[in-house]
């Protein structure tokens, strides 16, 4: 029982870096980006390249891994999404073509990816050894990848909390329009936050091909998850993603050890339906009375 | 005596730890236009929402003749007997201007549907001065044509109470002119109306009685004449003016 | 009616009657390709029933499709063959209840998200029941020929047609339209928007489940993860955005070109599937917004033919 408790708080600290860069990306920017997880798996196929042609470890690779997704996700979104934000008449509309719009971003990486990399497995042994904590042994690459991605999560959050930059971008959370009226350059924030976001997920990406296996078309399993997550700890709440991402990561694992590794996402459907029907403003939301 | 078509009776509305309308009371009968007047923030468009039912009173009845209405679905209310219009112009842009009114007279308090629903909706449409213009998109419309085209749709739901909430904001002096003539013949026709609003030409002319809020609670009530000229209304404006 | 609509209602059934005649010309590939438009035609006719006016997306085709070849599978052997779509349907529009009254109340991300999972979650549900009971995937053998496929989907294709065109005509479909517009006014002109997006929401969902219980035969075997394949929500959507969900005929204008493009692309470069999809989907947001319907009508507009 203890065991599944650390093993789920091992794997909840790695969505919880994923779910916080799709977070980013629409509370933010407002674009929901179904492309989410295919971000996620390029940052774990770079890593697995790095990792296989020239030993190089994956969180060397994290130093060229996150800056390549931040400004490939900055011009996604000045090229593809702003265009999209300006002719949009209202919120909904814009909904719909974001939403359609990373579908098709979703899809082509897809085939982009299968094409240059094959539709086969991807792992690699780094970090395999076990550790012991608490009298359990578990993956060395877990518990790394946990420290990280904690570390990370931290920075982000400080980053928001203390820096002019973080609170233009909490701002922009909050009122895009009031935003604007105070000086705030909505749309360069915008790409600021699509493309930080990015970054922050393609880093899940790398950190969790250490312990996972990754193929071209599992992306749409992690957006999923992550949107699970952010829809759980309520849109822009930094603490709730982390609450909700750690609370996945353990029921996910109870399931799994449990009752049966292929109900992985029932379960999380299960926790989804429960938050839909009781607390769809998220986990801390403000329910109005 | 007349008739009481609408009951307010200590209505409290909290958002989180905001108290935004704070036990408010008051009637209105039929046939009589009633203002909302205070300054901004003082919680009249939140009254308006819980009439018309956009979300529910934290505490409170509001009864619409006799029946309670408070906390039940907008549209449930829109069923019963109250009519709106929007703070910010909504109408329905992929569709024609008549088709809009029609929208009104489709679901609302008395139902009509087809060549009976277009032909109330042309006269409403006649009614409010666009006979003229029915068939075409709405997005070619100068703004009061689309305030009248909104007042159209709320009036086709043949409602106990109409709720117009700050209609004529925005309006230019011409247009304002207008907007008050309309409402005045409204007026004329029998109707029941809230009418929450900053234009004191508009109130002066319009209301036959006016509650004046502040802060979420009822600080006058009154005709015109008497509640402008009460010394706390006075200062909650000027105290407001003093704030922004 | 008007004389217009009896022209459109006639023309509409000669459409069928010569379609329908194909078997006789060919059952071979022909058919074999025109089985699959019929399928198309139906899924994303009934799909743009509800997401046209609401632009909720839906991407639970794949579940109710899959709820329906399972229907087939198990009941084929006690059951009557006729009763077999029946059952789908119920089955169909009461799961479309259930996922619709959880989800429709709120904005549309959670629908799409909810929506695009419910495949994965009941084809999970599906194959741990069968692990537990130690069975497989199953097979459906039948005396059911292509060509009677053919032609229960060309009747179901136009029952939900008159189905579409009935609600077009109707409260209902005018408040379906209203929502679409502004969800805010259509509660204040007293509609009841929940309830209307439940109840269209369950018509395309008991659709998709009668088609798969028709297409199983064809089949022959079926498991949880072909039955559930969640590409088929996606080539549904892009048939119907393809094809334009302003007008009843426009989704069948979407599935005609994308099932002989799809079928070319699977056969030269079957890896490259999942490329042409994407590449569909922004065609349809960047090239034609409003599909087929929406470039007819602004080319309308353009030359100044027909009037409005």
């Amino acid at each position: 029982m203890f065991f599944i408790l650390i093993t789920g708080l091992l794997l909840g600290g790695t969505y919880a870096l994923i779910a916080m860069g799709l977070n980013l990306q629409y509370g933010v920017a407002r674009i929901m980006n179904l492309a989410n997880g295919e971000m996620l798996v390029a940052g774990g196929f770079a890593a697995f390249w790095v990792y296989t042609a020239g030993q190089v470890s994956p969180i060397a690779a994290l130093i060229v891994v996150a800056p390549v997704a931040f400004v490939v996700n900055w011009l996604i979104y000045r090229i593809m999404l702003r265009p999209l934000v300006k002719r949009a008449k209202s919120r909904g509309a814009l909904e719909v073509d974001s939403i359609l719009a990373t579908f098709g971003l979703s899809f082509a990486l897809v085939g982009i990816m299968s094409w240059m990399f094959g539709g086969g497995y991807f792992n690699y042994s780094y970090l395999a050894q076990r550790v012991d904590i608490f009298g359990s042994s578990y993956g060395q690459n877990r518990v790394v990848a946990f420290a990280i991605a904690s570390l990370i999560a931290a920075g982000l959050w400080l980053w928001l909390s203390y820096t002019r930059a973080g609170l233009n971008m909490r701002a922009v959370a909050v009122s895009p329009d009031s935003a604007r009226l105070v000086g705030i350059d909505v749309t360069a924030v915008s790409a600021l936050a699509f493309g930080l976001g990015g970054a922050v997920t393609a880093t899940g990406g790398a950190l969790i091909s250490m312990f996972f296996t990754l193929d071209a078309s599992v992306g749409v399993l992690f957006t999923m998850k992550a949107l699970i997550i952010v829809i759980m700890g309520g849109v822009g709440d930094i603490r709730g993603t982390i609450v909700a991402a750690l609370i996945l990561g353990i029921a996910e694992t109870f399931v799994a050890r449990i009752i049966d590794p292929g109900l992985t996402l029932a379960a999380a459907y299960v926790l989804f339906l429960g938050v839909l029907l009781f607390r769809p403003q998220g986990l801390f939301g403000k329910q109005p009375t | 005596m007349a008739r009481v078509v609408l009951e307010v009776r200590n209505v409290t509305k909290r958002f989180g730890g905001l108290v935004a309308v704070n036990d408010m009371s008051f009637d209105v009968t039929q046939h009589e236009v009633l203002g909302i007047i205070g300054p901004n923030g003082s919680g009249k468009s939140t009254m308006i929402n819980m009439i018309s039912g956009t979300f529910p009173p934290s505490a409170g009845v509001i009864r619409l003749n006799g029946q309670d209405v408070a906390g039940k679905p907008a549209h449930r209310i829109a069923q019963m007997g109250v009519a709106r219009t929007f703070q910010l112009v909504r109408l329905l842009p992929e569709l024609t201007v008549i088709e809009n009114v029609v929208a009104g007279a489709a679901f609302g308090h008395r139902r009509r549907w087809k060549g009976e629903a277009e032909r109330y909706a042309q006269t409403l449409l006649d009614r409010v001065g666009l006979g003229g213009v029915m068939n075409v998109p709405v997005s070619s419309l100068t703004y009061i044509n689309t305030k009248r085209v909104e007042l159209a749709r709320a009036l086709a739901c043949e409602p106990e109470v109409l709720l117009l909430d700050e209609w004529l904001a925005g309006l230019n002096p011409t247009e304002l002119q207008t907007g008050i003539d309309l409402i005045r013949s409204l007026r004329e026709d029998g109707r029941t109306v809230i009418l929450v609003e900053h234009v004191m030409d508009a109130i002066r002319s319009l209301c036959d009685r006016c509650v004046v809020m502040s802060s979420g609670c009822k600080i006058a009530e009154g005709t015109p004449a008497d509640v402008l000229s009460d010394a706390e209304v006075i200062r909650a404006y000027l105290g407001a003016d003093e704030d922004a | 009616m008007s004389a217009r609509e009896i022209r459109n209602l006639i023309l509409s059934a000669m459409a069928f009657g010569v379609v329908a005649l194909l078997p006789f010309y060919d059952t071979g590939y022909i058919l074999s390709i025109a089985t699959t438009m019929a399928m198309f035609t139906v899924l994303a006719t009934s799909w743009a029933l509800f997401s046209g006016p609401t632009h909720y997306i839906s991407l639970a085709t794949a579940a109710f499709f899959g709820l329906g070849t399972f229907v087939t599978g198990y009941g084929f052997q006690t059951m009557p063959y006729w009763s077999l779509p029946l059952i789908a349907g119920v089955l169909g529009a009461g799961l479309a209840g259930l996922v619709g009254m959880v989800t429709l109340r709120l904005s549309g991300v959670y629908f799409v998200i909810f929506t695009l999972g419910l495949a994965e979650l009941v084809r999970q549900l599906v194959t741990w029941v069968q692990n537990r009971t130690g069975q497989r995937g199953m097979y459906v053998l039948t005396s059911i020929t292509e060509r009677d496929i053919y032609w229960q989907l060309l009747g179901m294709a136009a029952l939900v047609f008159l189905v579409g065109w009935l609600i077009g005509r109707s409260r209902l479909g005018f408040a379906l339209r209203i929502i679409g517009n502004d969800e805010t006014v259509a509660k204040h002109s007293g509609i009841n928007t929940a309830l209307a997006k439940v109840l269209l929401f369950m018509v395309s969902g008991a659709a998709a489940a009668i088609v798969g219980a028709m297409l199983a035969p064809r089949y022959i075997y079926i498991e949880p993860s072909t039955a559930f394949a969640p590409i088929l929500s996606f080539q549904v959507v892009i048939m119907a955005l393809l094809g334009g969900t302003g007008r009843l005929w426009g989704p069948v204008a979407g599935v005609i070109p994308f099932t002989l493009l799809w079928e070319f692309i699977s056969r030269h470069a079957p890896n490259q599937t999942l490329l042409l999809l994407g590449l569909a989907f922004l065609l349809i947001v960047y090239v034609l917004p409003g599909g087929v319907v929406g470039l007819q009508a602004r080319l309308k507009h353009r030359f100044g033919q027909g009037g409005h």
